[in-house]
């Protein structure tokens, strides 16, 4: 019998890999072969998806991109024992995109099957928690500390600090939040790991519940994310099977119960406050901070609230010991960054590289320029509330202090890459109107300020008074950053500003290059 | 192609009754509602509100702070179309203004024969595949303006 892999990641899906696998499996049937083919999540190579690998005698070998025309031609070419083909990458582990990566968070996805216990195992899945009932909660928290790991949803913030926190809390019961309401635009790493490790993301969990003594964890996902959410609500189901949620984890004595709950299409619900709020059943409304979720969380109790990444790295950190961990990294960013390439760029795709890599490598090297081959222009980091950086700071390092310095960050780890036909201006509206439509319209700069500030920029793309209306904007911006209650309003200046400072010449009709001139110039 | 039932209290009231013992059950119930309507016809509020012992105002103000929520029905295939920055820098804007254009409907709208609803969103997640639709939960990836339209109306 011959295995055989293929993806069943949405971004997979929506370029046919369902209908691939469908062609193999009938084209193995046809040919009276023995073929087992398993799903599993993506190795993240999104430009070579669909990707599809077989496990020969020297390891798994991968094809890709495979339409549906050319399966009959990849058995013709013995692909079921590694034949030489157009679309052959041969062993992605021996491919520079994949040997250049260290991965650690997403050491299984794309490798394993999403919903079994068995294949979890036996590819190193389980040890952190073994680790964790053997070391107990405040050597686990102590690990964590150790690490150095931070936030991975954009804060920041120490995990372990948080950990430490919410266990020496007073009150009871305690919670476990799981933020997964990615909805920055140009990330992808927690719909992944969803589909493609839910087990790591459940384990991590567990760990955190058992660290500081919360019985019961919700995982807030996506509307948007509907095959995510259906592997990991099948994830859930083996994981209680499998012992690992339930009455007694792991045989230690201890329960912790899990649900997934899903979101309704509000981007300002990935703040953690307006998080709870719409998890309790109400508007998704920000909080004032203080208190702090750590003290006050859900149904006011505390809780511990952590990006889907943040969780599903502490089971290898209580694995390896955070000392390895944070043995890689840069500066104060320690550990590795699942960097997610999207937008105009050649290899688009998730790279996992300790922190430390320039903007340069990243979008150059590792996502290979632009996909329309046209010179790059604005990158995009940290999603819809990240600044666009021109490719004269090409050389900022990737860590939260570096890209801070420089008035950007690295937020949840996306990388938007755009060529030379984007019109700043009409991405510094955007910011705004972004910025309306998600408002929670709590606090006045956010719901106001983001209407008014795209009105401006509108005003300054049609040529009125363009000075003016640009001081206003940077003024409206100082409003927003200092008087907004959470990140939505907060961080809105950050493309704006990085987009009128950067690009100054999309918003002066005078100059020459400018799209102002070519817009007013039919 | 989606069908869904027709509006019947007693069927709401069952809905919401088999959800009341979740701790903040109110976006479950709605979730659940709309999977079974289509929408949330506003007789569902007061049968909420009183299930859930809180007032018409916090029922209809949960379901109306989301976008996912609809007052109305929508078209028998829902076609959502990213148009978040990745989608933009791949041409996402152009192709959804096609698609609108040749389906005759603004975002949002849905087509006069009620086959189609265009709902905007922003980032579907599927930003390696720029840009992005998801056709009735199915995602759909490097779209254009024809591949949206075939799969608007197949």
């Amino acid at each position: 019998m011959t295995r055989l892999f293929a993806p069943k990641d949405s971004a997979a899906l929506a370029v046919g890999a369902d209908a691939v696998a469908l062609a193999v499996a009938a084209e193995g049937r046809r040919r009276g072969l023995d073929v087992d083919l398993v799903r599993t999540g993506s190795r993240g190579a999104f430009w070579l998806e669909p990707m599809i690998e077989v496990a020969t005698a020297e390891g798994r070998v991968a094809y890709g991109p495979v339409r549906t025309g050319d399966v009959a031609g990849l058995f013709e070419a013995g692909f079921l024992t590694g034949g030489a083909h157009d679309l052959r990458i041969g062993r992605p582990e021996d491919h520079p995109w994949f040997a250049g990566q260290t991965r650690l968070t997403f050491a299984r996805c794309g490798l394993v099957d999403p919903t079994s216990m068995a294949d979890y195992r036996a590819h190193g899945g389980l040890a952190g928690i073994v680790r964790a009932l053997e070391v107990g909660p405040a050597a686990t928290i102590a690990a964590v500390t150790a690490s150095g790991l931070r936030g991975r949803g954009g804060a920041g913030f120490p995990a372990g600090i948080k950990w430490r926190t919410v266990a020496d809390a007073p009150g009871a019961p305690k919670y476990i939040v799981c933020n997964a309401d990615e909805g920055d635009s140009g990330t992808y790493a927690d719909r992944m790991i969803l589909e493609g490790d839910p087990f790591c993301l459940i384990e991590g969990m567990v760990i955190a519940g058992l660290a500081v003594g919360a019985v019961r964890g919700f995982v807030y996902s996506r509307s948007e994310y509907p095959h995510a959410n259906a592997t990991f609500t099948a994830a859930i189901a083996a994981a209680r099977a499998g012992g690992l949620i339930g009455e007694d984890v792991m045989g230690g004595g201890q329960a912790f119960e899990l649900e997934l709950r899903v979101g309704a299409g509000a981007y300002v619900c990935g703040e953690e406050t307006a998080l709870l709020e719409s998890l309790e059943g109400k508007r998704g409304q920000v909080r004032a901070k203080p208190p702090l979720p750590a003290h006050h969380g859900l149904f006011g109790r505390p809780t511990v609230v952590n990006n889907v990444l943040t969780l599903a790295t502490t089971p290898w950190i209580l694995a390896h010991g955070g000392e390895t961990y944070a043995a890689l990294g840069f500066a104060r960013s320690r550990g590795t960054q699942p960097i997610q390439l999207a937008g105009n760029v050649k290899r688009p795709g998730l790279y996992e590289a300790p922190f430390g890599l320039t903007l340069g490598e990243i979008v150059e090297e590792i996502g290979g320029g632009t996909a329309s081959g046209r010179p790059v222009r604005a990158v995009q980091c940290g999603g819809p509330l990240g600044a666009y950086f021109p490719p004269t700071l090409f050389d900022t390092p990737y860590d939260y202090e570096a890209f801070a310095a420089r008035d950007g960050l690295i937020g949840h780890g996306g990388v938007v890459v755009f060529d030379d036909s984007v019109d700043m201006a009409v991405q510094a509206r955007f910011a705004f109107e972004f910025c309306a439509l998600e408002s929670c319209g709590k606090c006045t700069p956010c719901r106001i300020g983001s209407v008014r500030g795209a009105e401006t920029v509108q005003k300054v793309i049609d040529g009125v008074e363009p000075e003016q209306n640009l001081a206003l904007v940077a003024d409206l911006c100082n409003t927003l950053e200092l008087g907004s209650l959470c990140a939505l309003g907060g961080f809105t200046p950050y493309p704006v500003m990085s987009a009128i400072n950067h690009f100054p010449e999309d918003f002066r009709p005078s100059s020459p290059s400018s799209p102002l001139r070519r817009r007013m110039t039919p | 192609m989606t069908s869904f039932e027709p509006w019947r209290a007693e069927r709401a009231e069952e809905i919401i009754a088999g959800r009341l013992g979740a701790d903040g059950a109110a976006l479950p119930i709605l979730h659940a509602l709309q999977a079974a309507f289509g929408y949330l016809p506003r007789q569902v509020f007061p049968i909420m509100a009183k299930a859930l012992n809180i007032s018409r105002a916090e029922a209809f103000g949960a379901a109306s702070f989301y976008h996912d929520f609809r007052h109305t029905p929508p078209g028998r295939r829902v076609v959502k179309v990213c148009r978040g920055e990745s989608c933009q820098a791949m041409g996402g804007e152009a192709a959804a203004k096609f698609l609108l254009a040749a389906l005759g409907v603004d975002w949002g709208g849905t087509t006069p024969d009620g086959e189609v609803t265009v709902d905007a969103v922003y980032c579907l997640g599927l930003c390696a595949v720029s840009p992005a639709a998801l056709v009735d939960g199915e995602p759909l990836g490097r779209a254009d303006g024809m591949s949206l339209i075939a799969a608007a109306r197949p």
